[in-house]
């Protein structure tokens, strides 16, 4: 029982750390979702006297990935009544060339103007068409909702280091006296301190692991899936190594530093 | 004969500007009994607490099984301890640890192996008579067991030098008697060192001693 409660405090404390990285890891593994799913849904329109090819725009606009001509053909419709086949086809040619460029990543508004003009640049190129008024007011939306995040992060953070300095007093408290005491039998550091250090291992290994079940939990759990699916995202919740393996760094680094941190202040008392 | 202790033009105090124990000269030599009484607050405590390392010479030297403790090093000063047993006023047991290890203290830092460790914490839980106690946290002991505890401890490396503040100070006859035959023992058969703070010392003692006695900062032999 005795046992049991040493360790309670530190793994709560480390749980807590552990529960909101991964949250903020979750939160940005969205976003980024989010942000690929806008900019599979947006792209430019560029108007052209010649024809461009898929290659040439690549090579010289590094944003974009993926052109598609758009054909002319709707527009001749309309227009069509008594020409006849061959002459649609020199109208065909003497139409400019419309083309639907698609973006590698959901650009900033100063990524669209800077390449709207080096578009420009190119004789050929008449008209840009950028949509900039639906795709400023959801760039604005995406920015509003990375700030909220970082508040969320930054008082996470300030939780964090809250929750540990109160551990670091009542660790200090704790273990001060039995490294005192073993002091005065002549106990070198590194043993009147080992028990601190076994505790902060195996701690560290008891929170990173019952995180680990946590979120293994979560990410098979089929309310948060459909949760997810719902709003038309699909992540990974927990990379079981990866993820795995930050938890246990971070709880790790958390709980050595505390343990050194006891050790390094550590005075003997008179 | 060897000097274990010798103190020159020694002061102690917690602050520069008020000495405890002011500008004393004394020995002690090796393998001798030595009683040291004085006051409440007279500084005895304050003088143990030097011998062992815990408190730093404010002017002169003090030279404790030759080593000088005015600035010594950490790693001199461990070894030191580990040959020095002390029974502190306060017991200064770890309340994380039961009756068992907390004797086996002296014998953790020393390296000793776990058979010696055993057989060494039996013998002294019996001679203290805490046997049944052994596995119990120090909170769940009576003052006066902790105390015989503390004791235990002290001695369970065969240290050279046992330094002990009023160990018997919350014991009754039967339980000082078993101390004071510990200590007389631990002096005539393995020739440790004793020096033992008290308010009385006891009437019938089977070893030579001394007797130390601080008044005013002052130390004197009394004979
Ligand atoms: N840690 C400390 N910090 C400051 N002053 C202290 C400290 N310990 C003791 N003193 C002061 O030093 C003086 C001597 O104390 P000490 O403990 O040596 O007395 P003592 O002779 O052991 O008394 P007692 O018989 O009551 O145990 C006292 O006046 C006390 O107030
Ligand atoms: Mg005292």
């Amino acid at each position: 029982m005795n046992a049991f409660k040493n360790h309670l405090s530190l793994i709560v404390a480390l749980l807590g750390i552990l529960f909101s990285l991964q949250t903020f890891i979750i939160v940005e593994r969205a976003i980024d979702a989010y942000k690929q799913n806008l900019a599979n849904n947006y792209s430019l329109v560029v108007v052209s006297k010649k024809n461009i090819t898929e290659k040439t725009f690549q090579e010289k606009y590094n944003l974009v990935s993926n052109v598609k001509e758009l054909a002319p053909d709707n527009v001749i419709k309309k227009l069509n009544s008594g020409i006849d086949k061959k002459n649609i086809e020199l109208l065909k040619l003497a139409l400019p060339k419309f083309y639907r460029l698609q973006l590698s990543h959901y650009p900033s508004p100063n990524e669209i103007n800077s390449l709207t003009k080096s578009l420009l640049r190119n004789k050929n190129i008449m008209k840009v068409e950028t949509f900039a008024k639906s795709h400023d007011s959801t760039y604005k939306l995406l920015l509003l909702f990375k700030s909220v995040i970082s508040v969320f992060a930054v008082s996470v953070g300030i939780i964090t280091i809250l929750l540990i300095s109160k551990e670091l007093k009542i660790w200090q408290f704790k273990h001060t006296e039995r490294m005192s005491i073993m002091g005065l039998f002549g106990a070198p550091t590194w043993l009147s301190s080992a028990v601190l250090f076994r505790l902060a291992i195996v701690d560290a290994l008891i929170a990173s692991s019952l995180a680990f079940i946590l979120f293994s939990y979560l990410s098979s759990s089929d309310w948060v899936v459909s949760e997810l699916t719902n709003v038309g995202i699909s992540i990974k919740i927990f990379e079981t190594l990866s993820d795995f393996s930050l938890m246990l760094g971070v709880a790790l680094l958390v709980s050595l530093l505390l343990a050194s941190f006891i050790v390094i202040s550590h005075k003997e008392e008179v | 004969m060897d000097k274990v202790i010798v103190a020159q033009n020694l002061s102690l105090g917690y602050s520069k500007d008020e000495y405890i124990i002011k500008d004393v000269n004394f020995s002690i030599d090796s393998g001798s009994f030595v009683f040291i009484t004085g006051a409440s607050g007279s500084g005895k405590s304050t003088l143990l607490k030097s011998l062992y390392g815990a408190l730093k010479p404010e002017t002169g030297s003090l030279v404790v099984a030759g080593v000088e403790l005015k600035g010594v090093s950490k790693g001199k000063l461990n070894l030191l301890r580990k040959h020095t047993g002390i029974v502190f006023q306060d017991y200064k047991l770890i309340k994380e640890w039961t009756v068992e290890k907390n004797i086996m203290l002296p014998l953790l830092v020393g390296g000793y192996d776990k058979k010696v460790q055993q057989d060494q914490v039996e013998k002294l839980l019996s001679h203290v008579r805490l046997k049944h106690q052994a596995l119990k946290y120090p909170k769940e002991l009576s003052g006066g067991e902790q105390q015989r505890v503390a004791m235990a401890r002290a001695l369970s490396n065969n240290p050279v030098l046992i330094l002990a503040d009023e160990p018997t100070g919350n014991l009754d006859d039967y339980s000082s008697q078993l101390i004071w035959n510990l200590l007389e023992g631990a002096n005539k058969d393995l020739e440790s060192t004793v020096i033992v703070v008290t308010h009385h010392i006891p009437e019938a003692m089977r070893v030579e001693y001394k007797h130390f006695h601080i008044e005013f900062g002052k130390i004197h032999e009394r004979i």
